[in-house]
């Protein structure tokens, strides 16, 4: 990889970690609702998996700490933002926030709440790809809680029977809510989970962007080869509280002080500087720049877009109005 | 015209629906090489090969996902769910993903899935094999729910839903499957909306869906031998409904009474009961009435199985009881 792609990798994780700081911010002042799960920590994750994959061919699917997957898909940060706000120019026109962001013109196929839903929606996706005939993969990031859903284990098994084209990506923060691993699961070892499934699986470092980029490679090779299913586990940790509403309580200060000092962004920081690629103060511009396109671009999108139209409230509810199908029947016309 | 049975009817829309469009395939369990419990799809697996039909294993929830998935990426999966009682399996799916996804992506996304499962009470299959359960998929917004009460509904029925881009329940029933009817031998579409009146009367509308539009019709008949005459509307889809038919057969009859075979709390009967007082209150000359199942888990024991779940005789009775004459 030449200087600069690594100097643009690290300036997408310092953007995707401004965003999300951002998003913090915005939420304290009340200008975003609901739910918020920030990806703050697990940057080198989504940057990595998806810069060796084809954002925009292959298909994209989450869980709902779901903003960095979308806009390294392809979706724009600033639709993104603007869905956050509840903007009609949101990515979902304000109807679905911070957990269900879909972008299918870049085939980001939505962000989902109810944990482990996306595992058969992405093998859904694969096994349309492969009735198809076409070389897209779907992708599916989750959380190591997803794996506790009977969705794991029944999608495991029929994306191995049937050889999908899927990668499934445990992003194993080591917590599922405020529930740590050993407490929740029997094998602590995500990746040793699908060998009942005939899935073959890795463990990996989740904070070197290079550790992932890597280990990402081979599987997206596996599966676009069409030799089935793939199962990567990152060991990664997240820098804030499962959502907004997280008092972290269930964290100690030395658990949360040694994962800082492997944060990805600080760990690739350091490796361009050592590298002479980047200087501290390359990396001092490369942060005012976010800061700067994040505001001038991004936030002042999401705070100038309108809001959605009472008006449409019941729109995209559903969506035929083709009266062959639909309807209304022509009383009269029956038993033709 | 040609007679046929229901699954005939049934399987008829897949095999038509399938040659039309490569995007259509065909997914559930024992569909494929077994040919359905119900023969709803023999030999398409044969015709059609194992890319289209799938077998799945049973994983109800994880492979209606799949079909969820699928559908996302343009195919057109037709899905089976061997009893409504396994759906509630899947709700994860059907309800929290398949009819949500359109609306929270913004309109961005669609599932064109059709999900058929036959719900209701059949021959001694106990509990937890005779659930009907309509009432909760059409309480659930970004869903279409219908149920064809013979075979021309049934396949035309079908094959829009299979063409409708809209996710669409379509609840059978497990005794109505060898029910013979006439279905043209061109190729018919049939509306996703719509009651249909399917006996005209001006005493007393009697309201039913699936099954119980044929106890209504059987009560008519016994009406009308005591000078009775009913009107009989089909729902035809329980989401959305028909309200302005109910409407003008009510402000004819000014008398109603809806049948339905699930039990009573938050169902069907109190649904149509509530457009009636909503679209014409003041139309009505007897308060509108409905015959449902008894608050029961359904027996095993055929007779207690017969007295969980209405008949003729109830659906007249009722109608006698709007209309004053018990």
């Amino acid at each position: 990889m030449n200087a600069a792609d690594q100097k643009r990798l690290l300036r997408e994780m310092i953007f995707y970690r401004r965003f999300e700081e951002r998003c913090f911010e915005a939420y304290m002042e009340r200008k975003i609702g609901g739910f918020l799960h920030l990806y703050s920590g697990q940057e080198a994750i989504a940057t990595g998996v998806l810069e060796v994959a084809r954002p925009g061919h292959d298909y994209v699917i989450s869980g709902y700490r779901d903003h960095i997957h979308a806009i390294k898909a392809g979706a724009p940060a600033r639709e993104v933002m603007a869905e956050l706000y509840g903007k009609e120019t949101g990515s979902s026109r304000g109807r679905g926030g911070s957990m269900h962001i879909f972008d299918p013109t870049v085939r980001f196929m939505g962000g989902y709440a109810l944990v482990g839903q996306p595992f058969p929606l992405a093998a859904g996706l694969a096994l349309a790809s492969q009735y198809q005939g076409t070389d897209q993969i779907a992708i599916c990031f989750l959380g190591d809680g997803a794996n506790n859903q009977g969705t794991f284990h029944e999608t495991m098994n029929m994306a191995s029977l049937w050889k999908l084209p899927v990668l499934f990506v445990c992003e194993n923060n080591l917590y599922a809510i405020g529930t740590r691993i050993d407490r929740s699961t029997a094998v602590v070892d995500q990746y040793k989970r699908t060998c009942g499934y005939n899935v073959p699986s890795s463990q990996h470092d989740g904070q070197d962007i290079e550790v992932v980029m890597e280990a990402a490679r081979n599987a997206v090779d596996h599966v676009r080869a069409g030799k089935g299913p793939y199962f990567i586990e990152f060991l990664t940790y997240r820098t804030r509280g499962h959502s907004m509403s997280d008092s972290n309580a269930y964290r100690s200060k030395e658990e949360e002080q040694q994962w800082a000092a492997r944060d990805p962004i600080l760990i690739y920081s350091k490796r361009l500087k050592q590298k002479k690629i980047l200087t501290e103060e390359g990396i001092r511009d490369i942060e005012r720049s976010v800061q700067e396109e994040i505001e001038s671009d991004v936030v002042k999108f999401a705070e100038e877009s309108p809001e959605p139209r009472v008006e449409d409230l019941t729109r995209y509810c559903l969506e035929e109005r083709d009266p062959r199908w639909v309807g209304p029947l022509q009383q009269g016309a029956r038993h033709e | 015209m040609s007679e046929m049975a229901y699954w005939e009817a049934i399987r008829r829309a897949h095999d038509e629906e399938l040659a039309n469009d490569t995007k259509v395939i065909v997914m559930g369990e024992d569909i494929g090489i077994a040919g359905g419990t119900y023969k709803a799809t023999s030999g398409l697996y044969q015709k059609y090969g194992d890319k289209r039909i799938i077998d799945t294993p049973i994983s109800e929830n994880s492979y209606v996902g799949i079909g969820i998935g699928a559908s996302m990426a343009g195919l057109r999966p037709i899905i089976e769910i061997m009893s409504i009682n396994f759906a509630l399996l899947a709700l994860d799916t059907l309800i929290n993903a398949a009819a949500k996804i359109r609306y929270m992506s913004g309109g961005r996304v669609s599932c064109p899935i059709v999900m058929r499962t036959p719900g209701g009470t059949a021959h001694q299959l106990a509990a937890q094999h005779s659930a009907r359960l309509a009432r909760m998929f059409m309480s659930t917004s970004g869903l279409r729910v219908v149920t064809p009460r013979g075979p021309l509904d049934a396949y035309g029925m079908l094959k829009s839903a299979v063409r409708c881009n809209d996710p669409v329940i379509m609840i059978e029933h497990e005794s109505m499957y060898n029910m013979r009817g006439e279905v043209p031998d061109t190729e018919t579409f049939r509306p996703l909306e719509g009651a249909e009146v399917v006996r005209e009367g001006h005493d007393i509308t009697l309201v039913g869906y699936n099954y119980s539009v044929h106890l209504c019709l059987a009560a008519a008949e016994r009406l009308a031998k005591d000078g009775v005459s009913a009107e009989v509307i089909d729902l035809r889809a329980l989401k959305p409904i028909d309200r302005e038919t109910i409407r003008r057969s009510v402000e004819k009859t000014h008398r109603m009474l809806v049948a339905e075979e699930d039990e009573a709390a938050v169902g069907v009967g109190s649904e149509i009961i509530s457009v009636v007082i909503e679209e014409c209150f003041f139309a009505l000359d007897a308060q509108p009435m409905r015959v449902h199942a008894a608050d029961v888990p359904v027996p095993y024991n055929r007779s207690l199985e017969r007295a969980a779940i209405p008949d003729v005789e109830d659906v007249y009775r009722g109608a006698l009881n709007v209309l004053g004459r018990l």
